[in-house]
């Protein structure tokens, strides 16, 4: 029984620092109604301050934790300032990006100021073990323990007793009543942004102290367990988010103790998922409370798009239709088959996030599923390529929707958060179904593309292979926004209540957009898998749904020839300017930033 | 399979309770085949709430719908745009980003045939295989259908046809509270509930808005209307309800209604008396 005891004790410790990070999410949400994507990224600040506090200036614990709380708060206070201020009166789904391109720009800061090699972050506290029962505790146990207690007694005595506390908690009740009786929203928006960033880079500190390793990879980790646990407790809700952090701790502790490690992060996910099912508005809420979201409003900026003639078109289309017989460079020709098959994915994501405006942060995973069916298909079977690659759509298609029909339910940022989390349980199951997915080992030896026998090696044959695929692909897109289902689905994004009310069932018209957007999905990873040979769980990751989105809102949600566009500028021009490979994600995040800050319709505008 | 002399519409004993608040408390009404009934009352009396139990957006905590002679209490609002009823929303629910045509088609979407084959479990998929590949029968229903859109915008003169291809979204206030009854209309609905259909509209407006639901009514459609501006009440109602916190306190004539003591209570009971502002600017 002791071990139960020391699983026990080591998920209460875990659910604490979780407890840092949702605390921070939860009081934002209260506030503005924003799950804040960047809360991770602060935590993976705080931890690398902690670093250069322990390990290069030496300071003693207490002043160590007040320096990264301090300097945390800054950071949170200039995202609040220069970030989110600016983006009070846009769409309701500007602030959500922000926070994503915010994440992003953090995170590669600090790796490419770092390095992405992890680090040791050295507890400062003696290693020592007591016993307690059966189990055993350490100093950094109990200190972790004791400032989450501090830290909750702290908040609670700020949000009781202080003029500016009651300011929050009124702003996060009703937050025009609160601005009508004077309250400086602004002012009560920074406090909490400092607030929560603090609490994040502590919880970075000490999670790191307690591991003895920081890296790069923590920060995402850290706003997907900060969400689960603020979910599970009710968004918007302080008590429940600590609760939910308990929570959380105990039932990856116990998970891992019957499953083993690897299994940590899919508990996670899957009772958010069923959190999100059965109870959205969190355990505490009642079952028929409205869930705190606006029930009106569009998600989508308006615009007019641009109309592009059908002969310019043409004309384009040819222009890179007999590029390869042209005098270019393999580089080129190589680089324009990665915008193809981005395009793809594009193509699926716009008609997701766009025209029905279910923002999907968990794309990359269509594309693993179609990777993996086809060339499982073709390595085990001797499927011919073409025929695999097709029924790794269909796969995508099919099992796509199934796994994200619990999302269907959902609105707005709680349908971004199911959508990422269904895609990280997508990824766990890749890597620990060893019997069928060969788990971390990945699928080496995958036949190259190919067409009715003969295969396509030379560079220009793969690139009017992606290149017609994806012409096809999205020649019928645009032929299904002509339909009658082109209109449904955007009359189900922009008011889902009038749409039930007009005899459009969500569940049907959601399916159809994702089985139609699945299969080009899971297209673009078939071709992949087999033209990059090998494949992973890794292959396809959150930074590649979080590039589809930048590439779709660079295009203009909903817009074909936009996504395609936003595709061939983001491989493109990086190439064109020659820009490392380290900077290209700190430049996608900026361009995501700047987009959503002075252009949100984007290029060709939203249809 | 209704009685013959049964009421289109008939509620027993409706019950919404929110939290401590009984927003619709035991509401019964009787609305027959090409009747129109009005309900007034104060603001947060509860008649939207009713209007959502009626249409299914919301389940009530008691008592039941009846349409057609059929219990239809806590069908989802889908089956029930399929069954005929249809509504215009308080606030105004246009969608945004559509075209005015496009807002008004999906008005008719309960009504597509020929591209919505009712099959059952691959009934979806067909859908999606039709709407690609278009046949000709897909084709002729929807130009059908968009002839039959600018006909039912032709009833609103000039106010919406040049603007057909226009966004929602960049039309004024009254132009998109029309574009929710065309859209209404085009459902070819049974029973259509209009929930203050002149809000924010001025005289003249009011006035068209008017004289539309009158020739609607005798067209033979049977309408339950909310609305605060009693002079179209009075004209175009064949009973008035009147509610307050949830209960009904009045049902009758119209005539019969504006005199009862209660109902006077409750309007300046709450200080409300903006009805008869209303009333004299009509």
């Amino acid at each position: 029984m002791s071990s139960w005891l020391d699983y026990t004790i080591n998920g209460l410790i875990v659910g604490n620092v979780y407890a840092l990070v949702a605390v921070g999410l939860a009081l934002i949400f209260g506030v503005s109604r924003l799950i804040n994507f960047a809360q991770g990224s602060i935590y993976l600040v705080g931890a690398y301050i902690g670093w250069v506090a322990v390990v290069q200036l030496h300071t003693p614990l207490p002043l160590t934790i007040i320096f990264v709380a301090v300097l945390a708060a800054l950071v949170g206070l200039i995202i609040e300032r220069f970030g989110l201020r600016p983006l009070q009166n846009s769409v309701r789904i500007a602030p959500l990006l922000a926070t994503i391109g915010i994440s992003f720009v953090l995170d590669q800061l600090v790796m490419l100021t770092f390095s992405p090699n992890p680090r040791a972050l050295p507890s400062q506290l003696p290693d020592v073990r007591f016993q307690v029962g059966g189990g055993t505790i350490g100093p950094l146990d109990l200190l972790i323990a004791g400032v989450g207690i501090t830290s909750a007694l702290l908040l609670f005595v700020f949000l009781r007793y202080t003029r500016l506390g009651w300011a929050v908690r009124a702003a996060s009740q009703d937050r025009d009543a609160a601005m009508q009786m004077g309250v400086d929203v602004n002012r009560v928006n920074q406090t909490v942004f400092g607030i929560a960033a603090a609490l994040g880079g502590v919880s970075g500190l000490l999670v790191g102290m307690y591991y003895n390793q920081i890296d790069t990879a923590m920060s995402l980790q850290a706003t997907l367990k900060g969400v689960v646990a603020e979910v599970v407790g009710g968004a918007g809700n302080v008590p429940g988010a600590v609760v939910g952090s308990l929570l959380l701790g105990l039932v990856e502790s116990y998970g891992v103790a019957v499953f083993g490690t690897s299994y940590r992060n899919l508990f996670a996910f899957l009772l958010l998922v069923v959190v999100l099912v059965l109870r959205p508005n969190g355990l505490f809420a009642s079952a028929r409370q409205a869930p705190p979201e606006p029930l009106t409003g569009t998600f989508i900026a308006p615009s007019r798009p641009v109309r592009i003639p059908r002969w310019a078109l043409a004309v384009v289309t040819a222009a890179f239709a007999v590029l390869p017989l042209l005098p270019v460079s393999f580089y080129m020709l190589q680089t324009l088959i990665n915008a193809w098959l981005l395009g793809m994915l594009a193509l699926s994501l716009t008609l997701v996030a766009g025209t029905i405006g279910q923002v999907s942060l968990g794309h990359a995973a269509l594309l693993a599923i179609g990777a993996y069916t086809s060339a499982l298909l073709s390595l085990t079977l001797n499927v011919p390529v073409g025929l695999a690659i097709i029924s790794g759509g269909l796969m995508s298609a099919a099992l796509g929707t199934i796994l994200i029909s619990p999302s269907f339910r959902l609105r707005g940022h709680y349908v971004s958060i199911a959508t990422l989390a269904i895609g990280e349980i997508v990824s766990l199951v890749i890597l620990n179904w060893e019997g069928v997915t060969r788990g971390p080992i990945g699928i080496s030896g995958i036949p190259p593309l190919s067409l009715f026998g003969y295969d396509l090696i030379s560079p220009a044959s793969v690139y009017w292979f992606a290149f017609a695929v994806m012409v096809v692909l999205a020649l019928l897109q645009a032929r299904l926004l002509g339909s009658h289902l082109g209109r449904s689905f955007r009359a189900i994004r922009d008011d889902d209540i009038a749409a039930r009310a007009y005899g459009l069932g969500l569940n049907r018209y959601k399916s159809l957009a994702f089985i139609f957007g699945g299969f080009a999905a899971g297209v673009s990873g078939g071709i992949a898998a087999h033209l990059y040979s090998y494949i992973n769980h890794e292959t396809f990751n959150t930074q590649q749904s979080i590039l589809a989105l930048t590439v779709v809102i660079l295009g203009g949600l909903g817009n074909v020839v936009g996504a395609i566009v936003g595709a061939v500028a983001l491989v493109g021009l990086p190439e064109v300017f020659r820009i490392a490979a380290e900077y290209r994600i700190l430049i996608y995040g900026i361009v995501l930033l700047l987009l959503v800050r002075f252009r949100p319709q984007g290029l060709l505008g939203t249809i | 399979m209704g009685q013959p002399h049964a009421p289109l519409l008939s509620l027993r004993g409706l019950t919404r309770r929110f939290g401590g608040l009984t927003a619709v408390d035991g509401i019964d009404l009787d609305l027959a085949k090409g009747g129109l009934v009005s309900i007034i009352g104060p603001n947060g009396a509860g008649k939207t709430t009713l209007f959502n139990l009626v249409t299914g957006l919301d389940r009530p905590d008691a008592g039941e719908v009846r349409f057609e002679g059929e219990d239809i209490t806590g069908l989802s609002p889908e089956r029930l745009a399929g069954r005929g009823i249809a509504r215009t929303f308080q606030l105004g629910r246009v969608f945004g980003n559509l075209s005015v045509m496009d807002n008004v088609l999906i008005g008719a979407h309960t009504r597509l045939r020929a591209v919505k084959p009712a099959v059952p479990v691959i009934g979806p998929l067909l859908e999606l295989g039709l709407a690609l590949l278009r046949p000709a029968s897909v084709r002729d229903e929807e130009e059908r259908l968009r002839e039959e859109v600018k006909a039912i915008l032709g009833r609103f003169g000039e106010r919406l046809l040049p603007r057909i291809d226009q966004p929602a979204y960049s039309l004024s206030y009254a132009n998109r509270r029309r574009v929710e009854i065309a859209r209404a209309l085009a459902l070819k609905p049974r029973l259509l509930l209009l929930d203050e259909p002149t809000a924010g509209m001025n005289p003249s407006e009011t006035a068209e808005m008017q004289a539309l639901v009158a020739e609607l009514k005798a067209e033979g459609l049977t309408i339950l209307l909310i609305e605060h501006k009693l002079e179209m009440v009075m004209r175009l109602s064949d009973r008035v309800i009147v509610m307050d916190e949830g209960k009904k306190i009045a049902e009758g004539p119209g005539e019969e209604v504006r005199g009862d003591p209660k109902v006077i209570e409750a309007y300046l009971g709450h200080g409300l008396s903006g009805g008869a502002e209303q009333e004299s600017a009509a």
